[in-house]
């Protein structure tokens, strides 16, 4: 079990808790803005962009080459954007804050 | 809006990707009325891009690809009525007929009936065993197993179009002998440039998959155990399955039979609205305007089906909207990821980008000065970058884009 903390663009912060599938289904299933998860997690639309809180860059790792490729050019990537559906839900994101990219 | 939409009743026909997206949007925007999703389908809504690619290779179920986990229709009080047929629609009753009888009263409707795959007048194909569209969880479960339970395995895959190709991709990796027939002289022959069909079929032919153009199936015989394709040049084939890929029919009769105006699909304005003020049409089914592009068309993705249902939501709770995007598209083969921006109709010049690593290169299109759509072949930054220059028109120095020693960036190809 995971606690993952989303902070929206309205200035929200939503707590939620999962276990298995993406980080990106875990947003949706509990409606967290700005998450849409278009494409169904096969990393084609970029609609499910986060930025890692920087202190727990380690949790999730830096994204692969095809997420980093789809990222590089997006208005508001960041050194740590990534996008959710290629993140694994586990306890190693235990505690982890994502800031849901504009 | 609240107070006024408190009693009233939304109904949505169709629930896939656009009609599903609608009610969670609907929801979203405010809406507080009833929402009622009716499908023939009786599987659980659920994405149908997998379906020819990795869930066809899996043993999994569609509850590993729901559109929305069931909690949430619970949660946003949205009524699922699966395997249930609506039969008609009363616009000026403003109610809808179930196939038992029953009427149901609507204040908006929504129809998200999409497509169903065309079967060609093929002789014999009605009668030959083992044939499947590839639509639903059923084909690709029919098909899945049809070619798990033949010691033979061979499959005819009539179509050499996107379904077809990625049928092909999959039944190749669960041990098949596949065949694609395609009636023009190459695959994809509708949607992309030559270099683009070359390339797909040295990939389909590299890894043991026969790509048969300029071929028209005429009939099938039926034998035993088995079906022999037949074509109009005397090619015979020998298949355990045939996959039917050839195209689609919208599903505007329901729309058609109740006075909506139907042209190529059913026609909407910019907020997905018909020619009624109560009744809207979103997804495949729709032929709409495209501001950027300026012409009509009609469109079979996810990405028209998710951004049209979003449209309509906002327009039926009163916002203003205008339903504008630049189309994008996805497929998987084998190892390679093709991603679309655009629309390329209408094209009159070609850049072809060749990446250094293998199987990886984009597709540029233009129309004079300006870039209509960019296909990148496992290179996701053509297609990124492509999406920006499309959508700002920004002029391009055309002769940068193919130059590999000219950084990738996005300021290195403006003129």
């Amino acid at each position: 079990m995971a606690k993952i903390t989303f902070i929206t663009s309205d200035g929200n912060t939503t707590i939620v808790e999962g276990s298995t599938g993406s980080v990106m289904e875990l947003a949706v299933q509990n409606k967290i803005k700005g998450i849409d998860g278009d494409c169904g997690g096969v990393c084609s639309c970029a609609t499910c962009h986060v930025h890692v809180n920087p202190e727990q860059w380690d949790k999730t790792g830096a994204p692969d080459e095809l997420e980093n490729d789809m990222l590089e050019f997006d208005d508001n990537v960041s050194e740590y954007s990534r996008l959710s559906c290629q993140m694994k839900v586990s306890e190693d994101l235990d505690g982890l804050i994502l800031t849901v990219a504009k | 809006m609240s107070s006024t939409t408190q009693n009233k009743v939304c109904i949505v026909i169709g629930a896939s990707h656009a009609g599903v997206n609608f009610a969670f949007a609907l929801r979203r925007e405010g809406w507080e009325g009833e929402i009622i999703l009716y499908d023939n389908d009786k599987e659980f809504p659920y994405h149908r891009p997998p379906l020819s690619k990795a869930y066809l290779t899996s043993e999994e179920g569609t509850e590993q690809s729901l559109l929305f986990p069931k909690e949430n229709y619970k949660t946003d009080n949205i009524v699922l009525k699966l395997g249930i047929a609506v039969n008609t629609i009363n616009k000026e009753e403003k109610t809808i007929t179930l196939a038992n009888g029953s009427v149901q009263q609507y204040d908006k409707l929504v129809i998200a009936t999409g497509a169903r795959p065309f079967i060609p007048p093929i002789q014999g194909l009605d009668l030959a065993k083992n044939v499947f569209p590839m639509r639903t969880a059923e084909d690709a479960i029919n098909i899945r197993k049809t070619i798990n339970n033949s010691l033979t395995k061979r499959a005819v895959i009539i179509g050499g179009g996107y379904i077809g190709l990625e049928t092909a991709a999959s039944l190749k990796k669960l041990g098949a002998d596949v065949v694609v027939l395609e009636r023009e002289e190459r695959v994809l022959a509708r949607v992309t440039a030559p270099v683009m069909s070359d390339f797909f079929t040295q990939l389909h032919q590299n890894n043991g998959v026969k790509v048969l153009t300029r071929k028209n199936v005429v009939s099938i015989e039926n034998k035993d155990d088995h079906n022999v394709v037949v074509c109009d040049d005397g090619t015979k084939l020998n298949a355990d399955l045939i996959v039917v890929g050839v195209g689609i029919k919208v599903n505007s009769e329901l729309a058609q039979n109740a006075g909506i105006v139907i042209e190529n699909g059913i026609k909407v304005d910019e907020t997905a609205k018909t020619n009624d003020p109560n009744i809207y049409a979103i997804g495949d089914c729709t032929y709409h305007f495209n501001p950027h592009y300026k012409y009509h068309l009609r469109l079979e993705s996810v990405q028209n089906a998710v951004d049209q249902a979003k449209a309509a939501a906002k327009a039926i709770c009163e916002q203003e909207v205008v339903y504008d995007t630049i189309p994008w598209f996805w497929s998987d083969q084998f190892d390679v990821k093709l991603q679309i921006v655009g629309l390329s109709k209408g094209y009159n010049q070609i850049i072809i980008r060749q990446e250094e690593a293998e199987n990886s290169f984009s597709t540029w299109y233009f129309k004079d000065d300006e870039l209509l759509a960019v296909d990148a072949v496992n290179f996701a930054k053509a297609y990124v970058l492509g999406t920006k220059f499309i959508k700002s028109k920004q002029k391009l120095d055309k002769s940068k884009i193919s130059d590999l020693s000219i950084p990738f960036k996005p300021n290195s190809f403006l003129a």
